[in-house]
């Protein structure tokens, strides 16, 4: 089966709100364009299309439809979707290329969070039956699991504004990111708390988004960029959607993920954390020391465009493998609330 | 997360102070959760109505409240129910200081997870203590049921401390089970209501503010000059925006067409009447829209129509000041001209 490479990635401008459609088609065109310049392939050359994206972020049905526009799918195009981060819709791309039925793939991920209420409309992803009539906000819930860490003696809350402060400054670097700058860990502890025991820099970001990523076959790859970042292993697991039946300090689908894979000379992992101490739950589920590099992006505490934030985490870690900066990098993304379901990747230079 | 269905209704405005943004407006989309619940589900609502909780021993001896249906470590199907108390522990918890709408409570409350005495796994439920002061993990609490009980989770209206004085619910529990009255209840319905701002395309938004001056503005393709009406944020041949402005006549031809029989909920016109494709002239691209003014079983492919335009007045952002097409009595366009929009 051949290997599969990631050949380019783009994404755009993480802002609080923009005043374009749900369809993302106005943010999805430019980011279409500056794959095709980089990587030098056409829409015609592409082989298969795959996005992520959620009607409910939408409010009305089959809102992906609308997206296809954004592609210019004349002559018909070979397309899927997922309601679902776009990472997962790459994993569908991905096994496309594996199973030889094309060589590459396009893959995208959309969503205008700022259209609705972020976490009321993520209560309508819990369970229908003893969950989702009580609507319990997204926020609320994963202030329930920091809590269950910071009584327990896990993780302080200087440790999660140490989080917040490092991703602030990381993402200084980032043209893309919504929030960045220089933030004291001091100053950020005496904010009020907006959901005790969070406080707002615990919280990522309401962000509208796309991210679009760029899939070749190692041989055709090689042709196309420099040095392909080679997907060399991709896993994803589930936990269990019952809150009360899993210890949520722990994430047993990201660790299951990482032992299915070759972690070892990790220099740089993209985490999908959403709130601050889930990512010192990712951390110690990948066994990922203090020699790893953590979201030198500023990961999504800086911007978490929904439903392509788990995708951008893949491009970010594929872009340090695309420039050279690293050898082997590491890609998590998550769906569902408090990191039920998660994603694991590897990227490395082609040997 | 499933596709979404349901009612929705928007209407724009427009907002002269800021023309160059494109319109938006509310969309409020609601729908009533129907869902059938099953022996473990359905023998948990029960309980509930009756002021019960009962959960469900699990492969390992655990039980687990709310009852699962299928075990979380061997995905065995369970059916083993156990009594538990309406009183137990906080496992943990969160402060919500400003409620959402559906909430429990709409005053500040808590949320937590809470194991009932005789369960291992815990339930999610809110918890009704006036203040972050007044919460702790460990704190022992128990049910407030709704007044009204019916074979719902929100049957538990919400917990109160259990050595503090009994609350008054602050609002109706939703629903709702649909059952004759005495009977297991087999479905649960969960009202769903969700608010957004929606937003046109600039292409859409020049369209709608050109409908309220009774212009029918199309846009074209710089690339393959396709003439779009309404334009699209990107033409779905070249994935471009469309940006020529092209002022459309309000005469074209029906390419297509049905004739509506049915009668149905919310209908405006009395069956049977015809629903049509029309392809304006210079457009490449038909929309829906009805053709009235002649007998139904007169219309034809082909056939030339004219808008009737709704009194001047009437007239806002919307394909609505169009009433309906209506023959012009021209001679039939030839199938060859039109067969390529089919």
């Amino acid at each position: 089966m051949p290997d599969v490479a990631v050949v380019g990635f783009a994404q755009a401008p993480n802002v609080r709100s923009t005043p374009g459609t749900t369809n993302g088609v106005e943010m999805l065109v430019p980011i279409f364009a500056e794959v095709f310049e980089r990587t030098g392939l056409s829409k015609e050359d592409i082989g298969f299309w795959c996005s992520g994206s959620s009607d409910y972020l939408a409010g009305r049905a089959f809102s992906f439809i609308a997206a296809v526009d954004a592609i210019g799918a004349f002559p018909p195009i070979h397309e899927s979707h997922v309601e679902m981060d776009a990472a997962w819709a790459l994993y569908e791309a991905w096994l496309k290329i594996r199973m030889g039925e094309v060589d590459t793939a396009l893959v995208y991920g959309f969503g205008k969070s700022s259209a609705g209420q972020l976490r009321r409309v993520l209560t309508l992803q819990m369970d229908p039956y003893v969950v989702a009539p009580l609507w319990p906000d997204s926020v609320s819930i994963a202030g329930i699991q920091a809590r269950l860490g910071l009584e327990s003696g896990l993780w302080s809350e200087k440790d999660l504004a140490e989080v917040a402060a490092r991703s602030r400054a990381d993402a200084a670097g980032n043209p893309a990111a919504q929030l960045s700058g220089t933030v004291e860990v001091a100053e950020l502890l005496d904010a009020p708390y907006f959901a005790d025991p969070l406080r707002a820099h615990d919280i990522a970001p309401i962000t509208d988004g796309a991210a679009v990523l760029v899939l070749a076959s190692a041989e055709r790859a090689a042709d196309l960029v420099d040095s392909p970042a080679v997907i060399t292993g991709i896993e994803h697991r589930v936990d269990s959607p019952a809150l009360g039946v899993r210890d949520l300090t722990k994430s047993p689908s990201t660790a299951a993920a990482g032992r299915a894979l070759d972690l070892d000379g990790v220099e740089v992992a993209e985490l999908h954390a959403p709130f601050t101490h889930q990512e010192l739950i990712l951390r110690e589920a990948l066994g990922l020391g203090d020699q790893v590099r953590i979201n030198p992006s500023g990961g999504v505490l800086t911007g978490n465009p929904m439903f392509s934030a788990g995708l951008a985490r893949i491009g970010e870690a594929a872009n340090r493998v695309l420039d050279g900066t690293a050898r082997k990098t590491l890609a998590h993304a998550t769906s569902g609330p408090v990191l039920q379901q998660n994603l694991v990747a590897t990227l490395e230079v082609l040997s | 997360m499933a596709d979404l269905a349901g009612k929705s209704r928007t209407c724009f405005t427009q907002d002269v102070s800021a023309p160059e943004l494109p319109l938006s407006a509310p969309l409020n989309v609601g729908f009533d959760y129907t869902r059938s619940v099953g022996p473990v589900l359905g023998r948990f609502v029960d309980a509930l109505r009756e002021r019960r909780v009962e959960g469900v021993r699990g492969s390992d001896g655990r039980v687990h409240v709310p009852p699962l249906e299928y075990d979380p470590v061997t995905a065995e199907a369970l059916s083993e129910f156990v009594p538990v108390a309406s009183e137990g522990e906080i496992v943990s918890w969160s402060w919500i200081a400003e409620p959402v709408d559906g909430q429990p409570l709409s005053r500040p409350f808590a949320w937590a997870l809470i194991r009932l005495d005789g369960a291992d796994t815990s339930i999610l439920h809110a918890v009704d203590a006036g203040t972050p002061s007044n919460v702790h993990t460990g704190q022992r609490v128990r049910i407030r049921w709704a007044e009204e009980t019916v074979g719902h989770i929100r049957d538990i209206a919400y917990f109160v401390p259990a050595d503090g004085p009994d609350t008054e619910p602050t609002e109706a529990p939703p629903p709702v089970a649909k059952r004759e009255e005495g009977a297991p209840v087999s479905v649960v319905i969960t009202p769903i209501h969700l608010r957004y701002e929606h937003s046109a395309s600039p292409e859409e938004s020049r369209y709608l503010r050109g409908l309220a001056e009774g212009k029918l503005i199309g846009q074209r393709c710089p690339s393959c000059e396709k003439v779009y009406i309404p334009p699209r944020g990107a033409c779905p041949t070249d994935g471009v925006p469309t940006t020529d402005e092209v002022e459309l006549p309000d005469t074209g031809i029906v390419t297509t067409f049905c004739i509506v029989n049915v009668p149905f909920l919310g209908q405006k016109i009395k069956p049977p009447y015809v629903a049509a494709y029309i392809l304006l002239d210079g457009a490449d691209i038909a929309f829906l829209h009805l053709v009235l003014g002649c007998d139904a079983a007169d219309v034809r492919m082909g056939m030339r129509v004219r808008a009737s335009w709704k009194p001047r007045d009437e007239w806002w952002t919307s394909l609505e000041n169009i009433g309906h097409f209506e023959p012009t009595g021209e001679p039939d366009a030839p199938y060859e001209s039109f067969a390529h929009h089919l």
